[in-house]
């Protein structure tokens, strides 16, 4: 495993400052901040990409698909150097790159423009096919959803094709705030595993049950993490 | 003679040998005709299921690598079912892809209105930036599809089992100039072309021939304009579409916008014929055929005089048509003068629906 920078300012007590330049308050609640430590591990320990790779062909690709709420990544991708913090306190205004939901052809470090849900993981799919297709085998590409995001059919037409295609290098992270109106009977895993893939569910807080979760093997399939955090909505 | 799509599958297999960066993303439609390609290339073949989402959203994250995919199913699953795929994971990622469709508006009408797409063409032009190739033959489409294949912008091959007898040169994105008159200015796209001229047989008509819609050839439509109009007169243009009627009257109209003029637009009739039978029934239902054509296009050309301003709305296709003009005779027939507004002031669609 390869951590992809060393010499920044910025490590995982900062986040919640970063977010506040955009979001105003210092402390946010669970919603705002559902991604945030998987998304920390991922870009401090799991992604070989850095702002020197950010157009590598060959490099690790993070896609966010769920991109409603998108301060954790964005105070993420500040962190590690994609773009400048002094960016963040625009968050949302007419002359910033940083919208409320992101935009690749705006945001350094973005691979997708999110916002519409379902989405995602289908491009996500076509990247892990493209990158096969031209050799570079060992890139691996990530793509974030939300539980309730799994509501949108496109997935389903998505996860089916990579599980029957051994698509091995692609992973989806499912952040599981249990924010599905009428839930996942049967559980987020079982959808993916029926399709053929590999999963771990797993406590979302904890930095190193997500890291043995990224790097789990799992030769000839493609990967699902599902990690869990607090309820959007406390329950009634 | 093969069909388009036959030539679309056997060119774009050769395509393949030749081309690393090419990928072809299908969901079914047509897998038998790249089973050969597929075996030779199994990573740039990749036929995704009945998932026509997936099928743009994979072709999408291949274009993100760097590939360039070409993506392909009937005109109504490719189009119309995944169009916010189309929109947002083309154009809004900023990348590029080659849509390739059959079945178009009426190939197949025993297959009813759920296999026909009269207007995926109107649905792109919602969008920014998509080149419309619109083939009226197995080699033009040959010629449009290597070109679509070798560029890097976002591309819609429209592909149809109706087709021209003779193919005609694909020197460019610009329309082909077939005959020329001086009583007004039609223009065929694509297969519409051999009823064209069929129809306007003996009329004194210039005929333009477009195998390349979007985007639209304003120039070449306003020279010939200039050509086949009296000085200070108004320009007479037809447009003869092979999907939805009106399609590209507001090109046309935006075109001729600094000029007096009467358009208008013919095509497949926007309401649904609920019919089934032969593609020759089809278009004779849409006014499409030679004989609808010429009463059509002769009326429009000849109402300034009969009507003398005063827009009375007769016509084969009246009765059903959408009237996008306040009035096509009233316009022309002050024709002095730019003005503005002329486009949708002086532009007619029409389209001719069976009772």
């Amino acid at each position: 495993m390869t951590s992809t920078t060393t010499d920044l300012r910025y490590g995982y007590t900062d986040l919640p400052h970063l977010m506040s330049l955009m979001t105003g308050d210092e402390k946010h609640g669970p919603a705002a901040t559902s991604t945030l430590d998987a998304l920390w591990v991922l870009y401090d320990r799991v992604l070989r990409v850095s702002p020197a790779t950010a157009h590598a062909p060959g490099r690790d690709r993070f896609l966010l698909s769920k991109g409603h709420g998108p301060m954790a990544y964005y105070a993420v991708l500040a962190a590690k150097g994609f773009f400048p913090v002094s960016l963040l306190p625009g968050f949302g205004s007419y002359d910033s790159p940083l919208g409320h939901h992101p935009d690749r052809m705006l945001v350094p470090g973005a691979e997708i423009g999110s916002g519409s849900l379902g989405h995602g993981l289908p491009i996500a799919v076509g990247t892990a096919l493209g990158l096969r297709a031209q050799g570079y085998g060992d890139a691996r590409v990530w793509v974030l959803v939300g539980d309730a995001e799994l509501d949108e059919g496109s997935n389903h037409e998505a996860l089916a094709y990579a599980g029957a295609a051994g698509l091995s290098q692609l992973h989806t992270l499912i952040v599981d705030n249990r924010s599905a109106t009428h839930g996942r009977p049967g559980g987020i895993a079982s959808r993916f595993e029926a399709a053929g893939w590999s999963t771990v569910t797993v406590d979302g807080r904890d930095h190193d049950a997500l890291h043995a979760a990224f790097t789990a093997p799992h030769p000839g399939r493609p990967h699902a993490v599902i990690a869990r955090v607090e309820p959007k909505s406390p329950p009634v | 003679m093969d069909t388009m799509r036959e030539r679309f599958t056997a060119s774009v297999s050769r395509l393949l040998d030749a081309d690393p960066r090419l990928a072809v993303v299908l969901a079914e439609i047509s897998a038998d005709g790249f089973r050969e390609a597929a075996r030779r290339h199994p990573d740039r073949v990749i036929n995704v299921g009945i998932r026509e989402q997936l099928l743009v959203g994979a072709g999408a994250g291949l274009a993100l690598t760097g590939m360039r995919p070409v993506m392909h199913t009937f005109a109504s699953f490719l189009v119309e079912r995944p169009f916010e795929q189309v929109k947002l994971d083309f154009g809004h990622q900023g990348v590029g892809g080659v849509l390739v469709s059959a079945g178009g508006s009426y190939d197949w009408p025993a297959g009813g209105f759920t296999h026909m797409a009269p207007g995926d063409v109107a649905l792109l032009d919602t969008l920014d930036g998509w080149t419309v190739h619109v083939p009226g033959h197995a080699d033009e489409a040959e010629t449009l599809l290597r070109q679509a294949a070798a560029g890097h912008d976002k591309v819609y091959v429209r592909l149809s089992l109706q087709a021209n007898a003779a193919p005609r040169p694909v020197t460019g994105p610009g329309f082909l100039t077939v005959r020329e008159g001086r009583d007004g200015v039609v223009v065929a796209v694509g297969p519409m072309l051999d009823n064209v001229l069929a129809a306007v047989e003996g009329l004194d008509v210039t005929v333009l021939y477009a195998t390349t819609v979007r985007p639209f050839d304003g120039a070449a439509l306003r020279a010939a304009a200039d050509r086949a109009s009296l000085p200070g007169g108004a320009s007479d243009v037809v447009l003869v579409e092979p999907y939805l009627a009106g399609t590209s009257s507001a090109a046309a109209g935006d075109a001729l916008s600094d000029r007096p003029h009467r358009v208008l637009g013919l095509g497949t009739a926007r309401r649904e014929l609920r019919r089934y039978g032969t593609m020759d029934e089809h278009l004779t239902a849409h006014g499409l055929d030679p004989h609808s054509l010429r009463a059509r296009i002769a009326d429009f050309l000849t109402r300034l005089t009969r009507t003398s301003g005063a827009e009375t709305g007769t016509g084969p296709g009246s009765g059903s048509g959408t009237n996008a003009g306040a009035g096509a005779g009233t316009e022309a027939g002050v024709p002095t003068g730019a003005r503005s507004g002329a486009g949708a002031g002086g532009t007619r669609t029409e389209a001719a629906a069976a009772g």
